[in-house]
């Protein structure tokens, strides 16, 4: 069964949060990727610009609205996302945890519903 | 909340589907499935979702099953063995949906689920049938289900209540609690929570919960709730629930304690109305006591303290242990009662636990202490919170303080659902005067 586990933390800046310390994290989501990589698990892995660089879009009435900035303007912002491909529920939150954003933000798990792959839908 | 409430149709647990059908309630057949419903449900329960992690659609195959029953039993008598009769009936009626388009355009497909639900073809052995309950409580208690639904949700899938028992229980509307169980079990099939054992690692705390939800069934006020549901086959139920915890698990000793608990309070519940009156604990009469539960209970907890792991469920049976040992010696050992209850605040200062101490605290050092002890309690609930000021009240006439006294009886007694407790308390206040 596929999950999502969507990463939702505060945003800092590179100077906000020193370069030792954006090193150190890369090191963790680099280790933590392959970690998941060599078990077989991993589907995809993004992360995400930060929500300054966000376009939000809506069609309303026929007519186009675009505006700068993220969909909801909250303190912590979806920052990034991995697709697993694991047993059960239990599994997915043991990675989960062993996220390195789960020290400093929430990871949000959301199991999938179906996907679109050769182009048929496929229950997850 | 309204006392006065009653069931006129409570059975527990009701038999699934049974109003469907037009068998007299009271036949031998009727009977029989009532049995299996009441011993079997949850073990049934378990098997059928075990493989989808649905649920719901567990239990209305279940219930198609008990309602095939009682067509078919009257006339063919009923099976030889009536479980493995259900679990057959059931998992056919789980095939036939899962074969009905319906059905089949919203449930993914895996061939493990299918192969999981398709019928046993060859006579199922009850002896053999796989006792997966204790993975179901694990469920129910998962850390991803909300804690209020956690209690509930045991009753329901384990014990086989019906959503409007429970909601009377949890005070809350019937269609309020029946959405809430749904969704639960909707989040348990989607989210794909599975029905396994946690790993030594997470057991713990895992347990902890499990524990505690058996034990909230166990001690929710079914008398104050519905005036006619007995109080005793609640209790019973969650009596083997706890029992059942203990020898499954083998090597906790935390279960053992409940199992202890349980055992120790219920072989007091004979003893706790004379007539309609309600008798507190220190006037009831040792006489009326089951001692065999009081054996039984005595037996759990020292299994439990072979592991020499102490808790709270531990500490809990082993002051009732100390209660019913009045049986015995014919008084209560306060100073043993003083430093369990230390001990419990230690590792579970609940409030009831802080209020029971107080009370221990007066019987050891006088009234006047064990008010001081309550003033110290600093908890927002206290100030609804039943007990505490029963014993405040006690205390404050004790110490000859009657129109406080009066005060704290009027605020008990406001709070109080139980008819026989109210009554008890309103003879104290005259008492007081």
């Amino acid at each position: 069964m596929r999950y999502t586990l969507l990463l939702h933390y505060l945003e800092l800046t590179e100077a906000e949060l020193g370069e030792e310390a954006m090193e150190a994290g890369k090191a963790a989501f680099h280790a933590y990727a392959e970690a998941l990589d060599r078990e077989g698990l991993l589907v995809s892995a993004e992360v995400l610009q930060p929500s300054p660089a966000t376009t939000t879009l809506r069609v309303r009435n026929g007519r186009l609205q675009i505006e700068d900035g993220p969909f909801a303007d909250t303190k912590e912002q979806l920052g990034g996302s991995f697709v697993i491909d694991v047993p059960d529920l239990d599994a997915a939150l043991a990675w989960a945890e062993k996220c390195p954003a789960a020290e400093w933000g929430a990871i949000e798990v959301r199991p999938s519903a179906v996907r679109f792959e050769a182009g048929t839908w496929i229950p997850a | 909340m309204d006392s006065s409430v009653t069931a006129s149709q409570h059975q527990q647990p009701q038999l699934p589907g049974s109003s469907a059908v037009e068998v007299g309630e009271g036949s031998a057949a009727w009977v029989r499935a009532e049995q299996v419903a009441r011993t079997s449900y949850g073990r049934l329960v378990a098997l059928l979702a075990e493989s989808t992690g649905d649920l719901e659609m567990a239990e209305d195959c279940l219930a198609d099953a008990f309602a095939r029953a009682l067509r078919v039993w009257p006339r063919d008598g009923v099976p030889q063995k009536p479980e493995a009769w259900l679990l057959t009936v059931a998992r056919n009626r789980g095939r036939d949906l899962f074969r009905s388009a319906p059905v089949r355009s919203s449930v993914p497909l895996d061939p493990e689920a299918v192969e999981g639900i398709s019928p046993a073809l060859e006579p199922i052995d009850p002896e053999a049938i796989p006792d997966r309950r204790l993975a179901l409580l694990f469920v129910c208690a998962h850390p991803a289900i909300d804690p209020g639904i956690r209690a509930p949700l045991m009753l329901q899938t384990v014990l086989g209540f019906e959503a409007r028992e429970i909601a009377r229980a949890f005070v809350l509307p019937p269609a309020t609690m029946a959405q809430r169980l749904v969704r639960a079990k909707r989040r348990i099939r989607d989210a794909r929570i599975p029905f396994v054992l946690p790993e030594r690692s997470q057991m713990a705390g895992r347990l902890t919960v499990v524990l505690e939800a058996v034990y909230g069934a166990y001690s929710i006020d079914w008398d104050g709730i519905s005036g006619r549901l007995p109080r005793a086959g609640m209790a019973a139920e969650a009596h083997y629930l706890a029992v059942t915890l203990a020898h499954l698990l083998e090597q906790e000793p935390e279960a053992w304690g409940l199992a202890a608990l349980i055992s120790l309070s219920r072989a007091r519940a004979p003893a706790r109305l004379d007539g309609s009156a309600f008798v507190p604990l220190e006037d009831q009469d040792p006489a009326r006591w089951d001692l065999d539960l009081v054996g039984e209970g005595e037996r759990y907890l020292r299994r439990a303290a072979r592991f020499g792991r102490i808790g709270r469920f531990q500490l809990e049976a082993a002051i009732q242990s100390v209660h019913c040992a009045r049986a015995t010696s014919g008084e209560t050992d306060w100073n043993a009662l003083g430093r369990l209850y230390s001990g419990l605040l230690a590792v579970a200062p609940t409030l009831g636990a802080r209020v029971a101490y107080a009370t221990t605290v007066a019987r050891l050092k006088g009234a006047a202490a064990g008010l001081e002890a309550l003033d110290g309690i600093e908890d927002p609930r206290i100030d609804r919170f039943q007990p505490a000021w029963a014993a405040r009240a006690h205390l404050l006439a004790e110490a000859g303080r009657l129109e406080e006294a009066r005060r704290a009886y009027d605020r008990a007694i406001r709070l109080t659902v139980d008819p026989a407790v109210r009554h008890y308390l309103e003879r104290r206040r005259e008492e007081a005067a």
